[in-house]
């Protein structure tokens, strides 16, 4: 899906999720390792204010990877 | 009845000429022309080859969208039952010349269409899905062998008779599953194949792991502070009971949800029907797989433009390659139709 939105929009798609070598075997270009499975872009365990501080560290990462260009799949 | 047929061929096997005459503009001869000539044979009067069109390999090559257009007038002109090409063998120019006039006349015509390749031809993976392919070897040395197949298949594409399996009627695959009932289960035939495996005998997955296909990365977003965003999830969140009855699992749809009056997604208006992990942290604040009060957070303090009004969101477990890619193609088309300059798609 992720490879398939960026070949028909032409815009950069920043997939978030934990298991890095399936993002790399479907052919995401601009990954970022996220949380845990069930939480990809939080971490509730952790109270409140811990999962908010890791949802927006995680998004500005997305946001440095969305404005980097990149030739090849690449990790953030 | 007498069933019309038009053949595709190029200047070689035309007899017109070889590389010095690849540039050769499309053309038609009246009746069957080359292979056409044998084809017809073996179709023992059932059906005639009404007439051959003719291109070179280059001039289809370096003009494939106006050329196969070209080619396909030619065609259409004499109102075929049926549209053959080629044996293109494992000529790569020529594969690819077949099986882009022979998808599109499939398209356009909507009549049976029927080519022959080499397995690595380029044209079997450019066309394999939309065009049926017999198997042949990778020279013409095979040409009467292949020539037999095609009028076999082409035959019982007529009389509106089921191909079968690929493998069982000398077809390349065209990606297509069909049920059907086995004697024995799927535990013991993957028992069996085990077995076969660690004796060192021959065995054939019921199951061939999906290749992927790579693109270059899009270019990336100029200016952030101006930049629309989308969010995409294969996450499994959806607005509380699931108004689209997208599957937990092996989706067949996606659902697009307006989400521009939303700040946070909280357990009583957005869940999670995800049925491949646990869903107790995400129906406690679904924000931990979509996260829009993050996102809402840094679009009021200026770091990116704004978010996209519609969320795009699906389950993505057990769900098939060819419905993942086909929800992309449309999800890809609507966001580029709306401006949007970048997406963040969060999976679980």
């Amino acid at each position: 899906m992720t490879r398939e939105i960026e070949a028909a929009a032409n815009i950069p798609v920043v997939q978030i999720a934990t298991i890095v070598p399936i993002m790399l075997t479907v052919g995401a270009n601009r990954i970022v390792p996220g949380v845990a499975i069930p939480h990809p872009v939080g971490n509730p365990a952790a109270g409140p204010e811990e999962d908010r501080s890791v949802r927006r560290s995680l998004l500005l990462r997305a946001f440095t990877a969305m404005t980097t260009p990149v030739t090849e799949q690449t990790l953030f | 009845m007498t069933y019309r047929i038009v053949h595709y061929t190029n200047q070689f096997f035309a007899g017109l000429g070889g590389e010095e005459k690849a540039d050769l503009r499309p053309l038609v001869r009246p009746g069957a022309v080359g292979p056409a000539l044998g084809l017809e044979q073996a179709l023992g009067g059932e059906a005639v080859v009404v007439a051959t069109v003719i291109c070179g390999d280059n001039y289809m090559a370096e003009n494939l969208a106006s050329a196969t257009e070209d080619v396909l007038a030619l065609i259409r002109e004499h109102n075929p039952d049926a549209v053959t090409a080629g044996p293109a063998f494992n000529a790569g120019r020529y594969g690819t010349a077949c099986g882009a006039v022979l998808e599109k006349a499939a398209a356009v015509l909507k009549v049976p269409v029927v080519s022959g390749m080499y397995h690595e031809n380029p044209g079997v993976e450019l066309y394999g899905r939309n065009v049926v392919l017999v198997e042949t070897g990778d020279s013409a040395r095979g040409m009467k062998d292949a020539l037999a197949k095609m009028a076999e298949v082409t035959r019982k594409l007529l009389r509106k008779e089921p191909l079968g399996p690929a493998k069982e009627s000398g077809l390349l695959p065209r990606g297509i599953r069909r049920n059907v009932l086995h004697e024995k289960s799927g535990a013991e035939r993957a028992v069996e194949m085990l077995l076969a495996r660690l004796r060192g005998e021959p065995f054939a997955t019921e199951y061939p792991m999906p290749t992927f296909r790579r693109i270059s990365p899009a270019p990336p977003v100029a200016d952030l502070r101006k930049a629309t965003i989308a969010l995409v999830s294969s996450g499994g969140v959806v607005p509380k009971g699931n108004p689209d009855r997208i599957r937990v699992s092996s989706a067949e749809s996606y659902g697009a949800y307006d989400i521009s009056a939303l700040e946070d997604l909280t357990p009583d208006i957005y869940e999670s029907i995800h049925g491949g992990y646990d869903r107790i942290w995400a129906n406690v604040d679904p924000d931990v797989v979509i996260p829009l009060d993050g996102m809402r957070a840094l679009e009021r303090e200026g770091v990116y433009g704004k978010l996209h009004p519609v969320l795009y969101t699906t389950t993505g477990t057990g769900t098939s390659v060819a419905h993942a890619e086909r929800f992309g193609r449309e999800i890809g088309a609507a966001l580029r139709e709306a401006g949007v300059d970048a997406v963040i798609l969060t999976s679980t």
